[in-house]
């Protein structure tokens, strides 16, 4: 199927014109992924107290794979230290996996393949579409580094890590592990938020988690590449998916020599780009020049 | 460069303005948290920390929340807090009442702990601490009734240390013994079997966090026979002998109570009731 030269059609939604030229699943292949990525991590830890298969034990803030691999969120245990307590090294261990981890796939790629909150914020967001809610309220998106500053400083002053008495993200995780309570009415509170108040409200602007993933993320191998910037058609759905789209502007438009790389720290890796481009502008790579991962419609040769 | 100046003067102002509100409103956030977070720092009386938990203070600062001393109670009685219960969120926590600590030997529970906030320098799980067994209930103990319930000494895990049974007369009758539990906070590990066990519809004896059940006398406080024990003799102004004032032959001594100076005779079954040698005459029967 050859791309239709798309003179706009009147109310095609994001990612219609991709679904034309690639194909649904090729279209939707890095969503697809990814959801089964959250999903199955979740059901990882699940598995333990459902079907009392104990694969992984504990939550994301510190989890213990068939008693061999301990994994820490380098988040709360520096939240933790702030507050005046050094942790067994086991955590520490776990921490330095997890700081890897992201290093290599991307800071926020926490936020986008695991974090169980993006599930219900993506909903928030589907459903803001479909219904056609318009409308935001106006927070800047750096105030999630003040949220991050915050909670940090009240660890400090509190001597006690305070914002895992609120967090959102590890109450739905842990909750759905081990009881959630009325955490539900907190993640609810989460839901509407996005969907009524703002668009992109919790991760895109207020989530400290993911404020500091970004941090990692600043220094993060996997990127997305723009390998073929020139075809981009201005059809805009990229920017229309996308739950940063501020990222992409610079490497898509070349601002200012910007190299055909998606170098922002806050862009999560989620892929959505890849698949709504009809025009295959978009691909997972690395930071450095010319590794770009083999995409397009040939979804299945991916061998490396 | 002059044009320039009204708009970016402008643009600095919003910018300011902006930043200003942004830091405002997650101060306020933040100071909300932090007051939250303190008032979640005093533990409530039903919520008993696992083995090795670190005092409070500490204790929110080093628990990640993460549940794995939860996964790895055998026994399964351990807790994470939700947040709608009176206790940081997400911390463990059991109620003796409902399923008490069972002191496993190998305490696994402080071994899964990843941050140390039960602490792994706890090796015996006698030497835990995590809370007090107080008899809260005079009223409704059965053995204070002057029964032989004698439940929660006979569960204890660290019977007749932990708990003893204390007997006093019983005044009601006059002529029983009471036996009185009595709870040493030396050897009381907190882990709840006594209030599990206690056969009242509400537990007379329960188990409280450390903070709540302990007293600490004032650090000026000296017990004077235990100092005179340690020095080997009083620390004041020497013992004066108290004398009594007893009748000829008898002597007082504290602790033994009345005796004669003469060793009684062994007794002979020709000898008259009452003519022990030694007693005063005054004492000696018959005639009285």
């Amino acid at each position: 199927m050859s791309a239709p030269a798309a003179p706009a059609a009147p109310v095609l939604r994001p990612g219609a014109e991709a679904i034309a030229a690639k194909g649904w699943l090729a279209a939707h292949k890095w969503l697809l992924l990814r959801r089964a990525s959250q999903v199955g991590i979740l059901l990882l830890f699940l598995l333990g107290p459902w079907f009392g298969l104990w694969i992984v034990k504990g939550n994301l803030a510190f989890s213990y794979t068939l008693n061999f691999l301990p994994l820490a969120d380098p988040y709360v245990i520096l939240q933790s230290m702030l507050a005046g307590q050094v942790p067994e090294k086991l955590a520490l261990i776990g921490v330095a996996l997890v700081v890897l981890l992201y290093l290599l796939i991307g800071g926020r790629a926490y936020c986008a393949w695991v974090c169980p909150v993006n599930l219900l914020t993506d909903l928030a967001y589907w459903m803001r579409v479909r219904l056609g809610l318009k409308g935001s309220a106006h927070i800047s998106r750096p105030t999630r580094y003040w949220m991050l500053g915050m909670t940090l400083v009240a660890a400090a002053a509190t001597g006690s890590i305070a914002w895992e008495m609120v967090n959102p993200v590890s109450m739905l995780h842990r909750g759905l592990i081990f009881g959630i309570g009325l955490a539900w009415a907190v993640l609810l509170a989460v839901f509407l938020f996005d969907l009524f108040v703002m668009r992109h409200g919790w991760c895109g602007h207020l989530c400290p988690v993911g404020a500091f993933y970004s941090l990692i993320g600043r220094f993060s191998l996997a990127r997305i590449r723009l390998p073929a910037r020139e075809a981009c058609n201005d059809c805009m759905d990229c920017f229309a998916v996308c739950p940063e789209p501020q990222v992409i502007r610079p490497a898509l438009k070349a601002i200012d020599g910007t190299p055909p790389l998606i170098s922002e720290a806050n862009c999560t890796n989620c892929g959505r780009c890849i698949d709504v481009c009809s025009k295959d502008v978009f691909a997972f790579g690395t930071r450095f020049k010319a590794t770009v991962l083999p995409v397009a419609g040939v979804a299945s040769a991916t061998p490396k | 460069m002059d044009k320039d100046t009204k708009p970016s003067t402008a643009a600095r102002r919003q910018f300011l303005a902006d930043t200003a509100r942004m830091a405002c409103g997650v101060g306020l956030l933040g100071l909300g948290i932090g007051l939250y977070a303190r008032h979640a720092r005093a533990l409530p009386p039903a919520a008993i920390r696992p083995p090795g938990a670190l005092p409070e203070k500490d204790f929110s600062a080093a628990c990640i929340r993460c549940g794995m001393c939860v996964r790895d109670c055998p026994f399964d009685i351990l807790h994470l807090a939700k947040p709608e219960e009176p206790l940081s969120t997400g911390t463990p926590y059991f109620v003796a009442r409902q399923a008490p600590c069972e002191m496993c030997e190998d305490i696994p529970c402080v071994k899964a702990c990843p941050t140390g906030a039960l602490n792994h320098a706890l090796k015996d799980i006698n030497k835990s601490k995590m809370g007090l067994a107080v008899l809260v209930d005079h009223e409704t103990c059965l053995n204070f009734l002057g029964l032989r319930c004698d439940i929660c000494y006979r569960v204890c895990p660290v019977i007749d240390k932990a708990i003893t049974l204390e007997p006093q007369t019983n005044a009601r009758t006059g002529k029983h013994t009471l036996f009185i539990p009595v709870v040493h906070s030396e050897h009381c590990t907190g882990c709840g079997k006594c209030e599990k066990a206690c056969p009242t519809e509400i537990a007379a004896i329960k188990v409280f966090p450390l903070y709540m059940a302990k007293g600490q006398l004032s650090s000026h406080y000296r017990l004077g026979w235990v100092e005179k024990e340690k020095a080997g003799g009083s620390l004041v102004a020497p013992d004066i002998e108290h004398r009594y004032n007893m009748p000829e032959g008898m002597k007082y001594e504290s602790g033994k109570g009345l005796s004669t100076d003469a060793v009684p005779p062994a007794p002979t079954s020709g000898a008259a009731p009452g003519s022990a040698a030694g007693l005063p005459k005054a004492f000696q029967g018959g005639k009285l």
